[in-house]
């Protein structure tokens, strides 16, 4: 059925916030090397799902986990709590709302070139960061300002700025969470074209609830209905055939 | 029509209001300025900051000993509490302590920001005398010190509990280890705040009189050890005000006071403003 690698594959995973029972015995395989989206009305559990991929759950404490997730074959959840960093760089996030950090465009860029001691030499740091404001189409705006604040930038040039610093770890798979629903369509629109762009080099996994979003950019799709994976496959099948009544009455808009 | 006027009525009266209130506050301000400077004029000098008291006559000669014995006591005095207050501060937070526990810490930090400064003074004043110590520029730094770890602890934690969780999703998320994402993301996030706080407390450490009173003493001599009683500022001003024809020079005493506590003001706004450029809203 998949033409290509498994990139992350759950199994079993179930995941509580304290009593309350988020993710129902999610078993899942997310190609490599292709865009998946996580459709599903709002507090199914999309978000939930996302952040267990990296790891990101287990900053709350009053997260309970269990099951398995593989990627690239191994199980995230065997390595000790001073690895977890190294999970994290495999995946990019982008979130709904773009969090830059609180320093200048250009650091932000360079934040995670320094911390994972990529580029060190200001020349290789320069040239590095050009490279991936090009990436994400950001350089010609950015460029007479890389040493303003990037809180100055608008909200879709944030995105992108997050798109770019996410990219600079070098990760295999970027993670996004609505990442246009904060956004003007313009801007939207150019965030889709980037994921179109990425997906040939990384790994996407995108959460949305706007199906239209999901049918133009989709390979892949997991439905998801009160934490259980209703439905999963590639998007032409899942679109054009569903099987669940469920998935029908989601894709033809009678819940939402 | 009825309606409309007393809605048009009820601005004014409100407007009225409003414009009566900033009024008493930017008054108050211009008149004590205006009263410190008229009354001390006559003894507004160079000498004041260039000079220590002549010996015999409190009257001659300048407060150098003053404004050295307040930098004397404040600065260090900030520096410990913002020691202790980040360590406090920083275990408030829910990664490292339970949320009821933290939040019974924050009310007694709260009542403590409450508690006069005289009882700081009395309560150090107590455990002098207990340890067979004399009134010292150590003890009003101690003295100081508590009376300003709940102003800057509070502010501490504050400003690192505002941090957006989104935030320190973003750090995690880019392979940040805990260490990173507190020292490199949430510290420059939670600084303007942090720094706020710090110079609140110094200023607070700077003006108060009745923590020192009895703790730091009083001398005409700048101190050459941590065990020299030494004058501040406020008590300064206190003793020339009780002397016979003291007022003068108490009053241009209080008037270099003002100076000090509103550079301190200003500073504090001109780096707030330089770091909360990059904070993220
Ligand atoms: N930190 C949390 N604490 C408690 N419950 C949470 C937390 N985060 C999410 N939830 C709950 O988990 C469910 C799924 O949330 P989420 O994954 O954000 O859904 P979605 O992204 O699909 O809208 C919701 O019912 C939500 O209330
Ligand atoms: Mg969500």
């Amino acid at each position: 059925m998949l033409s290509s690698t498994i990139q992350i594959e759950t199994k079993n995973l179930n995941v509580y916030f304290d009593k309350h029972y988020v993710l129902k015995d999610v078993n899942i395989k997310i190609p490599a090397k292709q865009l998946t989206a996580i459709i599903g009305p709002s507090g199914c559990g999309k978000t939930t799902l996302l952040k267990s991929f990296n790891r990101l759950l287990e900053i709350h404490d009053e997260v309970k986990i269990s099951g398995n997730i593989f990627v690239d074959g191994q199980d995230i959840f065997d390595s000790k709590g001073d690895e977890i960093p190294d999970i994290r760089k495999k995946m990019g996030l982008i979130s709904q709302k773009p969090y830059p950090l609180p320093m200048s465009i250009y650091e932000n860029v360079a934040y995670g070139l320094k911390i994972h001691r990529k580029k060190t030499k200001k020349g290789e740091l320069d040239a590095a960061i050009q490279h991936y404001l090009q990436e994400v189409g950001l350089w010609n705006e950015v460029k007479d300002r890389l040493h303003d604040p990037a809180s100055r930038l608008s909200v879709g040039q944030q995105q992108r700025l997050c798109l770019a610093r996410a990219i600079a770890v070098e990760p295999e798979v970027i993670l996004c969470d609505e990442p246009t629903s904060a956004l003007d369509p313009i801007a939207a629109q150019q965030i889709e074209k980037l994921l179109l762009k990425l997906k040939q080099n990384y790994t996407v996994v995108l959460v949305t609830h706007t199906l239209r979003q999901a049918k133009r950019l989709a390979d892949y799709v997991i439905f998801l209905y009160f934490g259980m994976v209703i439905e999963q496959g590639p998007a032409e099948d899942v679109f054009n055939n569903p099987k669940n009544p469920a998935t029908i009455a989601y894709i033809k808009g009678d819940i939402s | 029509m009825d309606v409309l006027n007393r809605r048009t009525v009820e601005e004014k009266i409100f407007k009225l209001f409003m414009i009566v209130s900033i009024c008493i506050v930017i008054g108050s301000l211009v008149i004590i300025f205006g009263l410190v400077i008229i009354n001390g004029a006559s003894s507004i000098s160079i000498e004041m900051i260039t000079q220590t008291p002549t010996p015999g006559n409190a009257l001659g000669g300048g407060i150098l000993n003053a404004i050295i014995g307040s930098l004397l006591l404040a600065l260090p005095a900030t520096g410990l509490a913002c020691i202790i207050g980040i360590g406090i501060a920083l275990y408030l937070q829910k990664e490292f302590s339970h949320p009821g526990f933290a939040n019974f810490i924050r009310f007694t930090l709260d009542v403590l920001w409450g508690i006069p400064s005289i009882v700081y003074g009395i309560f150090c004043l107590m455990i002098m005398i207990a340890l067979g110590m004399g009134s010292s520029l150590l003890v009003g730094i101690f003295a100081l010190t508590l009376l300003e770890i709940p102003i800057i602890t509070r502010y501490m934690d504050e400003a690192i509990k505002m941090v957006p969780i989104g935030l320190k999703e973003s750090a995690f998320s880019l392979g940040s280890t805990k260490f990173e994402t507190a020292i490199r993301i949430v510290r420059r996030q939670a600084f303007p705040g942090i720094l706020a706080g710090i110079l609140l407390g110094l200023g607070r450490g700077i003006g108060d009189a009745a923590s020192i009173l009895f703790t730091a003493g009083f001398s005409n001599r700048i101190p050459t050890s941590l065990f020299d009683s030494t004058a501040a500022l406020p008590t300064m001003i206190f003793n020339l005000y009780s002397l016979p024809s003291g007022q003068p020079k108490a009053y241009a005493a209080a008037f270099i006071l003002l100076v000090v506590v509103l550079l301190i003001s200003i500073i504090s706004r001109v780096l707030s403003k330089r770091f909360m450029k990059h904070v993220i809203r």
